[in-house]
């Protein structure tokens, strides 16, 4: 099935059609989100603040999905040389960056009012942080490698020696004492979190994921544009030397 | 019934949904202006190819 996905233009036959109602899923369950996030009641120990929950714990969620996304992608660019591997991952990674460094800033932005500090070398944010730097080095290292074929295999390697840090990230909360406090949605013995708040919580991140799936879609089919742009040129100029 | 008093905490709070919008509305813009150029650029140089 892999496979089948793998070839450019059969991928973009299947998810162009596609992508347009993702879009309109992502932006009508956002919408409900927003309104269930303030319909929602106050904490009775937070206040108002538990509303930036809403977006720092989705953000968060999606900041390590995305990674894990990169990474495996990753993984079947390396392996078994699929030529959508990377562009996959390469699509991914600024949408990755974007939710980890908004899990970073609400995080910051609540904490201050709740821990009385903005910030705190702890396990979970500084791995956060690392997931951070990873994306950035990512990034930059595609960036940075002219050849195709070379950028792909060195960044595959660079994301998947980054996966090593999403367990360091999910279980920082039981390994070292910490302000976050552990795991509340999932659980073994299920959501230790009240339903009121509980339902704009699932609804905001049901939309981060629309939102990602569409952003994601879109950004492939761009950098494949752009490759088939740079192979047509290679090409013509190919040719015009030839003449 | 909606609230939108956010009380002594409106700075945190609304800074947290405003620091999202910024960055997810600047990323889908940025993506589709990136893939609308990348659309034009290509269908540009496809045409050009096609020109005996």
């Amino acid at each position: 099935m892999i496979s089948w996905l793998a070839n450019p233009e059969r991928f973009s036959r299947i998810f162009t059609p596609i992508r347009p109602y993702v879009g309109v899923a992502a932006a009508l369950m956002f919408m409900w989100g927003l309104y269930l996030c303030f319909a929602s009641p106050e904490d009775y120990q937070q206040g108002d603040t538990v509303r930036i929950m809403y977006m720092h714990v989705p953000a968060a969620w999606m900041a390590m999905a995305v990674y894990l996304i990169m990474g495996i992608a990753s993984f079947f660019g390396l392996i078994w040389r699929h030529s959508l591997a990377d562009v996959a991952a390469k699509a991914a990674a600024p949408i990755g960056a974007a939710f980890t460094a908004l899990s970073l800033l609400t995080g910051s932005l609540w904490g201050r009012p709740m821990w009385g500090t903005w910030w705190e070398w702890d396990g979970r944010m500084t791995s956060v942080l690392v997931l951070f730097l990873f994306y950035i080095g990512y990034m930059a290292l595609h960036a940075a490698i002219e050849d195709e074929t070379r950028a792909a295999k060195s960044t595959a390697i660079l994301a998947m020696i980054g996966l090593v840090n999403l367990p360091v990230i999910k279980f920082s909360v039981d390994w070292w004492n910490t302000l976050h406090q552990g795991a509340s949605v999932v659980r073994a013995d299920g959501p230790s979190i009240a339903p009121d708040m509980l339902w704009p919580l699932l609804v905001m991140a049901l939309a981060f994921k629309l939102l990602f799936v569409w952003l994601w879609l879109l950004r492939i089919d761009t950098e494949l544009m752009a490759r088939r742009y740079r192979a047509l040129r290679a090409r013509l100029s190919f040719a015009e030397e030839g003449n | 019934m909606i609230d939108l008093d956010m009380g002594k905490y409106v700075f945190y709070v609304w800074g947290s949904y405003g620091a999202t919008a910024v960055a997810l509305i600047s990323l889908t813009i940025a993506s589709v202006i990136a893939h609308r150029t990348q659309k034009r650029k290509l269908q540009a140089l496809l045409d050009e190819s096609r020109q005996p």
